[in-house]
């Protein structure tokens, strides 16, 4: 089940898209996102639809990959749908029966919203598959950086997200021996209600804890030993710098952005709904 | 009491890019009371050998029987299999959790279903077939010594009275004393209650000071199978698939080439010693 | 000018009791001089616990000593103002190589250092690149490190110091978690940027084989150093080693027991060409006489 949801992972490939600044991908994204909730017409999903297609091709991430991030929300997709197609009142009755009614505005809204999530979804995962989660924090680094003359201290968070990326597997690994180990010492993880479930996990977190805690200790020294101290001082072996390609990219992002706000505003009321 | 596996395969992640035969046909028997070792370079499918020997991994075709009967059979008690081969994971002592040493002991006999009193005259019985010192019973695993650390480990899975020990290098990470103390415990804990005691290991000096039997693993198969003596006469195949032997073999065939008459299927250091000594005194 | 001096070094901290009230004090290390000069191989040996480790931070100024003084490259080390400088000079690699490798990508681990160091954005590049090459791990430049063997994994932690360019490399067990390969790959990659670099390397260990090539072997226990010499004149007694819960390499050990059975051999030998010589010389001795 956790092998399916891909949102958040990295695919390797060489595309435009891969080679483009990550702040630009986080804030297009962003501009993406936010042109799906400011509109809400066949038109401007149909110009969604497109710039999203187009996008992915360039990508080189197949597209059975991307639709494989959509099983994780599969129960939201479905509640949505249900919520809105139900509970939605306005326009023509097109099905009744008994407390059951839909109308011509509920199918609407939920088809609109079902849309929506769906294209949110891969609009925000394309950039996790295009992106290395390196990078991606190097980006948000940057891009928050304006945030330090509030105290924030951007560069730790950042430092300390890209840590947690790194041991994030080797916990994993850690995590499954740990299991192991305590199921050869009879250990019963599967069988038991809820308390005594929780109970068990006990011989396994304690360990886990106190492994994270030596792994914290190491790492300090071992970069103290590099000498790091803070953010200050520092300089960056892959600075970012924008070039051409990503200035086109903001360019293109912005265009689809004004034309999808501009057919909210400008087409006529009756073009927007077929 | 043995242990036989027939066929055994293992795949990870069948079907799929990151698919790897961790296991290839695999048969082996193991009687009763012997001491084994199984040497192999990492990667080699020696720790995925050990993990099916008590249940933890599960075969993706052949059997493997224990004391006649195939594990993978229907309703065959799992549970009673891993109380009954222990296995000892590489540092050990990073699953100790409880509050003292004592009932960290007792973890393992507590699963087995057993008496608080029946928990603690085992955890105590361990504790003293490892010599852990009595004074430490009740302080926190966490403030031993390295080398006592491990023994409380290794006492935890010894205190489920397994027939089989199967140990995953027990020795790593220890000063050469605390790596002696380790090896002479196993090998009196072998002579006194007669178990099977399956040892993984990379130093060949230990192998071939302790065990009557070696298993070698390369790629997930088996290379050889013998007696010392027999297995580290390969020594060339065995450097081929990044192994050697230990240091005195290697010491006899350089004797023999520069033409003394000495034996070479020679592998501990008192052998070694008996074999020079033979060339003087005739 | 030494590269690394002690002198009565002295390393104590508080022993607290459940509740946090300190209830003693503990000496890690206890009086300890050592000298190491420029281009040296030295190596520190003890058993777990003897204090070696303790001392080895003391290089890198992650301790700085409660007494006596430790100099690394002319700088006392409990100055404060000259603590980035002491830890450019002396780079440190650890036991353990999942816990020291800080980036996610081989060569962004390497850059770590050079970026702390506030090094420029295309010197970083060389620097990484040329690191890499001298551990041989050019080629893994891009790839996680979570994928990498333990010995090619001590191995970037190694080129992640050598990036820093520092007069001397104390390595703190690197070899300890690693198998007998990984081991060899660790010990040769430093022993050939002792040649290409003329670094000097101060090499802590458990394992006997790794210190025949030093120039200076000194022995810990209880936070004294209780043995200094040679690695021949260390070796040379095996029962003082073993009381300080130290062996000796298998060679050495068999060179032991043959004199103790009555031939006549030096102590002290360190490698199995040399014993391979005693040994057949004695024999030719031994056939001469018979013919006589």
């Amino acid at each position: 089940m956790i092998r399916d949801i891909t949102i958040g992972q990295y695919y390797p490939a060489k595309s435009s898209i891969h080679r483009l600044d990550p702040r630009v991908k986080i804030v297009c994204t962003l501009l993406f996102l936010i042109s799906l909730f400011v509109q809400n017409s066949i038109l401007g999903y149909a110009i969604a639809t497109v710039f999203l297609a187009v996008v992915i091709k360039v990508s080189k991430v197949p597209l059975k990959f991307i639709v494989r991030g959509l099983k994780a929300i599969v129960i939201l997709l479905m509640f949505t749908v249900v919520m809105n197609l139900f509970l939605t009142k306005g326009g023509e009755e097109i099905f009744g029966f008994w407390i059951f009614h839909i109308s011509e505005q509920g199918l609407r809204t939920s088809v609109f919203m079902a849309v929506r999530l769906i294209y949110l979804i891969m609009g925000s995962s394309l950039m996790t598959f295009t992106t290395t989660p390196n990078s991606l924090t190097d980006g948000i680094e940057s891009l928050l950086h304006p945030l330090n003359r509030f105290h924030v201290p951007v560069h730790e968070v950042a430092m300390m997200m890209s840590i947690a990326l790194r041991f994030i597997p080797i916990l994993l690994e850690e995590t499954d021996k740990i299991m192991k180990a305590q199921i050869a010492r009879g250990a019963d993880l599967e069988s038991g209600n809820i308390i005594q479930k929780t109970k068990a996990m006990v011989p396994i977190l304690v360990p886990l804890f106190v492994s994270a805690f030596r792994r914290a200790n190491d790492l300090a020294m071992a970069m103290e030993a590099r000498c790091y101290c803070g953010g200050e001082g520092r300089t960056k072996m892959k600075p970012l710098i924008y070039k051409n390609r990503d200035y086109m990219a903001y360019t293109v992002t912005v265009v689809y952005l004004v034309l999808i706000i501009g057919i909210g505003r400008f087409v006529p009321f009756k073009l927007w709904i077929f | 009491m043995s242990i036989k596996l027939e066929n055994l395969n293992y795949t990870y992640s069948p079907g799929n890019a990151y698919e790897k035969h961790a296991l290839k046909n695999v048969n082996l028997e193991i009687p009763h009371g012997q001491f084994v070792g199984i040497i192999g370079h990492t990667g080699s499918g020696k720790s995925t050998l050990i993990q099916h020997l008590n249940g933890l991994m599960k075969a993706t075709s052949g059997a493997l029987y224990y004391d006649g009967k195939n594990i993978y059979d229907e309703g065959y008690d799992m549970k009673a299999l891993r109380s009954q081969v222990g296995l000892v994971f590489q540092y050990p002592e990073h699953q100790l959790f409880e509050v003292d040493v004592l009932t960290d002991v007792c973890f393992g006999p507590k699963n087995q279903g057993l008496s608080e009193e029946e928990c603690l005259k085992r955890a105590k019985e361990a504790l003293e077939l490892v010599e852990f010192p009595e004074k430490y019973y009740h302080q926190s695993p966490f403030e031993l010594s390295g080398g006592q650390k491990r023994r409380a480990a290794i006492a935890g899975v010894l205190a489920m009275k397994p027939k089989v020990l199967v140990l995953d290098e027990p020795t790593a990470g220890l000063d050469p004393k605390g790596r002696d103390d380790i090896l002479d415990q196993i090998e009196r804990l072998h002579k006194e209650t007669g178990m099977t005691v399956i040892l993984v290991s990379h130093s060949m000096e230990d192998i071939a000071r302790y065990v009557e039997r070696i298993i070698v693993m390369n790629h997930g198969e088996k290379l050889f199978d013998g007696m010392p003596k027999e297995v580290f006469a390969h020594y060339k195949e065995l450097e081929q698939v990044g192994l050697a032997a230990p240091q005195v073999t290697y010491m006899m065939h350089d004797l023999k080439a520069q033409g003394m008459d000495v034996r070479t299927d020679v592998t501990t250091i008192e052998e070694a010693a008996d074999e020079i000594m033979r060339c003087f005194h005739d | 000018m030494e590269m690394v001096q002690a002198k009565e070094l002295v390393y104590e901290y508080e022993k607290r009791d459940d509740e946090g009230n300190v209830i003693g004090m503990n000496r890690a290390v206890d009086g300890v001089d050592i000298d190491v000069k420029p281009g040296q191989f030295v190596a520190i040996l003890g058993h777990n616990g003897s204090g070696k480790s303790t001392l080895a931070k003391h290089i890198n100024a992650i301790l700085v000593p409660t007494g006596g003084t430790m100099w690394v490259n002319g700088v006392d080390t409990k100055n404060p103002d000259e603590l980035m400088h002491v830890r450019q000079s002396a780079g440190m690699v650890f036991q353990n190589p999942d816990n020291q490798i800080i980036g996610t990508v081989v060569e962004e681990d390497v850059g770590f250092g050079p970026e702390n160091l506030g090094v420029p954005t295309d010197e970083i590049w060389t620097r990484v690149e040329e690191s890499l090459k001298a551990v041989g791990m050019l080629e893994y430049r891009t790839h996680s490190p979570n994928k990498l063997s333990g010995g090619q994994k001590q191995r970037v932690a190694i080129a992640g110091v050598i990036a820093m360019e520092p007069k001397c490399i104390v390595l703190d067990e690197p070899t300890a978690m690693l198998d007998p390969n990984g081991r060899k790959e660790v010990i040769s990659t430093v022993q050939e940027l002792r040649k290409k670099k003329q670094v000097t390397v101060i090499l802590i260990t458990h394992y006997m084989e790794e210190v025949i090539d030093a120039d200076q072997v000194y022995v810990m226990d209880g936070g004294h150093i209780v043995m200094h010499g040679t690695p021949r004149e260390i070796f040379s007694q095996v029962k003082e080693l073993k009381k300080y819960r130290l062996d000796v390499p298998q060679v050495t050990m068999l060179a032991e027991e043959l004199r103790n059975r009555g031939l006549d051999i030096p102590r002290g030998i360190l490698r199995r060409e040399e014993l391979v010589r005693y040994v057949t010389e004695l024999k030719e001795k031994e056939e001469k006489s018979h013919v006589n």
